[in-house]
């Protein structure tokens, strides 16, 4: 019963966008449109969860002092991983997020829960809290693409249904900030009730 | 179980050897993925021109050439048909575009007219200066078939004799910009 609340935790309750609102800076960047608010959410949810087990099953070993450089290596790491597979094998996607993907190493979210979580718990709580925190992550940069796409250029997953534009300022910079900021009150609303 | 001390040998040793493992991952990584990479790439350059120029079936990446111009490069790719030469594709920039660099790909025939343009990166304003678009609006398609020999590539307002895109006046002048070098280095020499 805990496990499967470590999971889901991340998608409404502990919602590390709409509810912790951290890693504000990739959310309002990437998710212009629904399609690369879902990759970086998929490319940050990997780096999550792994990065999370392997902190929860190192953190026996690392002196106190040196735990927060120990993390960022590991960290690192896997966001390098993520950063050369995108190139190879997702190269219109990896040039359309550009520096975020490098930038995922200083994403709050990632040293947050590795601090918060992985250093306190299990490998298989780790691994289900990074999982679930990164889905969580996933689903908000999604959904708010999708909001904006529609809005920004009548169109969702790069499936036009309008002809010409949209809203524009919804595809701008603006554009993220309204309609971030009303889709964390119809959160907390829903929370709440 | 206790904790490791943070003392100097067990700090250093952890780091090492964290460091040590971090670097051998990635070194495999990067092996692994280094074919893929290069693939990636070439086959982005490649659809680029083959947008751009009239069929061929020669390899224009491994016989391109590089030319150094206003402060960047210029790439020149020249395309082939058993030998014969049937139009060369520049990769071609404009550093006055109204956000960041632009690039383009300009196919140009052997007489020096223009074939087709692509947009190869931009970072305009979307629904404006993102209409440099073929797939969003139709400015870039009066490029085709034009020899910049009489036709002049320069927005109207500046009396040549481009129709600009409706509200980037910006973008549109970077468009002719990187047009023009693109085919005054062909025509300086950039011809092989």
């Amino acid at each position: 019963m805990s496990q499967l609340k470590n999971f889901t935790k991340g998608f409404l309750q502990e919602n590390p966008i709409l509810v912790l609102v951290l890693g504000t800076c990739p959310t309002l960047a990437t998710t212009s449109s629904a399609m690369n608010g879902m990759g970086m959410g998929l490319a940050t949810t990997f780096v999550l969860f792994s990065s999370n087990v392997v902190i929860s099953l190192m953190s026996k070993f690392i002196p106190d002092k040196v735990r927060i450089p120990a993390f960022i290596v590991v960290i690192a790491t896997f966001v390098t991983i993520v950063d050369l597979l995108m190139q190879g094998y997702t190269q219109g996607l990896y040039e359309k997020l550009g520096i975020f993907i490098p930038l995922i190493v200083v994403n709050c979210i990632v040293l947050g829960r590795a601090e918060a979580y992985a250093c306190k718990n299990g490998a298989l709580s780790s691994f289900l809290d990074g999982l679930g925190m990164g889905l969580g992550f996933t689903l908000a940069l999604t959904v708010l693409g999708s909001i904006r796409e529609l809005l920004g250029s009548g169109s969702i997953f790069g499936y036009k249904f309008i002809s010409g534009d949209g809203i524009l300022v919804f595809v701008l910079a603006p554009g993220a900030f309204i309609a971030l900021g009303y889709l964390i009150a119809i959160v907390n609303k829903i929370r709440k009730a | 179980m206790a904790k490791v001390e943070s003392n100097f040998k067990n700090m250093t040793l952890t780091l090492l050897v964290i460091s040590l493992v971090a670097s051998a991952a990635l070194g495999l990584v990067y092996q692994s993925t280094k074919e893929p990479i290069a693939k990636a790439q070439m086959a982005k350059i490649n659809s680029a021109i083959e947008a751009v120029v009239p069929e061929f079936n020669n390899q224009p990446f491994e016989e391109s050439y590089k030319v150094e111009v206003d402060g960047g490069e210029l790439v020149f790719y020249p395309a082939k048909k058993d030998g014969q030469l049937v139009g060369t594709a520049v990769k071609t920039f404009s550093k006055n575009g109204f956000s960041g660099l632009i690039e383009l790909m300009v196919g140009f025939l052997p007489d020096g007219s223009i074939n087709k343009v692509a947009v190869v990166s931009h970072k305009e304003t979307p629904g404006l200066g993102d209409k440099m678009e073929p797939s969003k609006s139709n400015f870039s398609l009066q490029f085709e078939g034009k020899n910049p020999e009489t036709f002049k590539v320069k927005v109207k307002k500046d009396g040549g004799d481009v129709d600009a895109i409706t509200a980037s006046t910006i973008s549109s002048r970077a468009y002719c910009d990187a047009v023009t070098r693109a085919y005054n280095t062909l025509k300086e020499g950039g011809k092989k």
